[in-house]
């Protein structure tokens, strides 16, 4: 039997209609409910992405970029964690709402992810042959000799040197990088559709980080997969991606195709976004240079939660919580003065 | 690892010589009449005292006789008690005795304790976990001569026949192992709550790997290393430290017999008793270490 999937696109639903997107994350809310309150992490993402395409999501560190990730694949820590409304309808089946069984299907084949830090993500105590060799053998039913076999391969494919001799290799024995590519492969095996990495290139060297992006991007290339890249670096998301996303206290703030965002910025917490940075020389740089801290998710500010950080604030903003609108039909904004940057020159 | 293990085993010289050496010291080469008593109320006729301190050796150096002492060991020759009796034969029926106990100690410790932790630590607070608590706290603090009395009354049992058969030795097993088998089942249960929130769990779920799989596979393999460890040397333990329960069942193993020894001051099978027992337990601590580095790659022996 081969476990080679032919994609087929358009995508269809359940009844065989055109059902939109391949993935949709649908009015998302997640709380955690810990000991000093509820925390409001997600408050109503909505994103989607499509096969052969690369979604950014952006947004500093705790905006709930990671919490989304972890509730697509399934993986939430529960509890704390739940989910308290939404949808993600995946080829336009919901996930939250669909078999335990089903859904598990769904993952490593349709929807696969590859995790920041693959020292802790990959298990210490089995070599990286056995931890690829698994998803054939447990998932396609294959032998513990195509098993590897197949494992050498794709070792092989993300371009790790010597690859069927380092199957026998432990985690802890490669090198960041290459560590990061096994990761990869491992998140490669059955063939995904979408493949989600949350912060890939963060735990290396700069000059790894290219690497890896370059064979993200590369991959995702070949094998039209849609991919949601996970990033807090801006200059990662120029190259590579197709949209963005930007994420502020559980919510999308702005959403655009790549160019239109860096062209005309139309969420004032994206401008600061770029503003904080230098134009010419974006890589490597982290979004911490905006002043004041994130907000306290257990306490979201009213009205806008970025009022108490934005330099265009005014009465409203702590008043209402202004809208994700659309504007010109293609990218949208929650800002009460969205219209106004929009139709700046 | 070979280096390691042959440098530890070559460490393991020295420990073997000089604990041997301080229990044969204290048993025979302490002042004082080692036949006083052996003759009833009387004191022993000089006749037999001349032989006897001929026959063991007894007018020699203290370091010549226990060279001669190591050199016989070596041959597997344990010499005889003060009636004639080869102490190597009373080994040779003691011994199997005892470690058929100890298995089956470590093995209901195994079984029993890993189960429970392993059902607790998933469900942590719930009836089950609070209730296993309790147990393994009662478990550990009474002494095992309480459990092994009340045992024997509650469940009717007998001795144990002299060729102390498997299914015999079941019961005093469990209570030989309950002590341990509480702490592996807490041992157990931390580990897993340690473990299951793991990225290296999360990732075996994200890849869609069946439930059973992940905890089977992923999480146990590595909750699992310091229980093994524990179990290893608790079989090297358990060897020797069945005196109480051995007593209790009257199993003639090696705590009946060392008991025994004592109490009849036959200074060879002590001493014998005590040199094989270091000797297990030094090669069950290299095993263990071995056993580490198997079970945990990311440990090096250097
Ligand atoms: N297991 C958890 N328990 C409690 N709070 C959590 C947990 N995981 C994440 N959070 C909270 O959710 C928020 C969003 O986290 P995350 O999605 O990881 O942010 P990021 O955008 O940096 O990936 C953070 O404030 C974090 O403290
Ligand atoms: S709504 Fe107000 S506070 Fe929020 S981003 Fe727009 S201007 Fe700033
Ligand atoms: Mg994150």
């Amino acid at each position: 039997m081969s476990d080679i999937k032919v994609k087929t696109a358009p995508v269809l639903g359940v009844d065989g209609r055109s059902a939109g997107h391949l993935l949709e994350i649908d009015n998302l809310h997640v709380e955690f409910r810990t000991r000093d309150g509820i925390a409001k992490v997600i408050n109503g993402v909505s994103y989607h992405v499509d096969a052969g395409e690369t979604l950014a999501v952006l947004g500093e560190s705790g905006s709930g970029k990671s919490v989304t990730a972890q509730t697509i694949m399934g993986i939430l820590d529960t509890p704390p964690g739940f989910v308290t409304d939404g949808a993600i309808r995946f080829r336009g089946k919901d996930l939250l709402t669909m078999g335990k069984d089903e859904r598990r299907l769904v993952r490593g084949e349709g929807i696969a992810m590859v995790f920041q830090d693959a020292l802790s993500a990959l298990n210490p105590v089995f070599t990286v042959g056995f931890q690829i060799a698994e998803l054939f053998r447990k998932r396609r039913g294959m032998s513990r000799a195509d098993g590897y076999k197949r494992a050498a391969e794709l070792l092989d494919l993300v371009k790790i040197p010597a690859a069927s001799a380092r199957l026998r290799d432990f985690p802890h024995q490669f090198s960041g990088g290459m560590r990061q590519r096994v990761m990869i492969a491992m998140a490669l095996a059955l063939d995904p559709e979408v493949l989600i990495a949350d912060e890939p290139t963060t735990a290396l060297d700069v000059t790894v980080q290219a690497q890896i992006m370059d064979l993200l991007a590369e991959i995702r290339r070949d094998r039209n997969m849609g991919m949601i890249l996970i990033t807090h670096d801006l200059g990662v998301v120029a190259d590579v991606a197709d949209r963005i996303a930007v994420m502020y206290a559980g919510r999308i703030v702005e959403q655009a195709d790549v160019h239109a965002l860096y062209g005309k910025p139309c969420h004032p917490y994206t401008l600061a976004l770029l503003d904080s940075l230098p134009r010419l020389d974006l890589k490597g740089q982290e979004l911490n240079t905006i002043k004041g801290l994130p907000p306290n998710l257990l306490r979201i500010p009213s009205g806008c939660a970025f009022h108490p950080r934005c330099r265009m604030a005014r009465d409203i903003c702590s008043a209402e919580r202004p809208a994700l609108v659309e504007l010109g039909g293609v990218r949208s904004s929650a800002c009460h003065f969205a219209e106004e940057l929009y139709g700046r020159e | 690892m070979g280096r390691y293990a042959l440098r530890r085993l070559l460490q393991a010289i020295p420990v073997f010589i000089g604990t041997t050496f301080l229990i044969w010291f204290l048993v025979w080469g302490l002042p004082g009449d080692p036949f006083a008593g052996r003759c009833g109320e009387k004191q022993c006729p000089a006749a037999y005292v001349n032989y006897m301190t001929e026959k063991f050796g007894l007018d020699d150096p203290l370091p010549v006789q226990y060279l001669n002492y190591l050199k016989n060991l070596a041959t597997g020759n344990f010499g005889q008690t003060f009636n004639g009796i080869e102490i190597g034969e009373l080994l040779a029926q003691a011994f199997p005795i005892s470690i058929k106990l100890a298995l089956v100690a470590v093995a209901a410790e195994a079984l029993i304790g890993i189960t429970a932790g392993v059902l607790t630590g998933l469900r942590r607070g719930s009836f089950l976990d609070n209730l296993v608590l309790v147990s393994t706290l009662v478990l550990i603090a009474l002494p095992i001569f309480v459990i092994g009395i009340v045992a024997r009354y509650a469940f009717g049992l007998a001795s144990v026949s002299p060729e102390a058969p498997w299914h015999e030795l079941i019961i005093p097993g469990l209570i030989l192992g309950s002590g341990s088998l509480a702490y592996i089942t807490r041992l157990t249960r931390v580990n897993i709550v340690e473990n299951r929130r793991a990225d290296y769990v999360r990732t075996a779920v994200a890849k869609g790997l069946s439930p059973g799989r992940v905890t089977g596979v992923h999480l146990l393999r590595n909750s699992m290393i310091p229980v093994v460890t524990w179990l290893g040397l608790d079989l090297g333990a358990l060897m020797g430290g069945a005196i109480v329960t051995e007593g209790i069942f009257n199993i003639r193993g090696i705590g009946g017999l060392l008991f025994g020894a004592i109490s009849r001051r036959e200074s060879g099978i002590v001493v014998s008793i005590v040199a094989i027992l270091v000797l297990v337990y030094l090669i069950v601590n290299l095993l263990v270490d071995l056993l580490y580095g198997v079970l945990d790659p990311r440990i090096r022996y250097e």
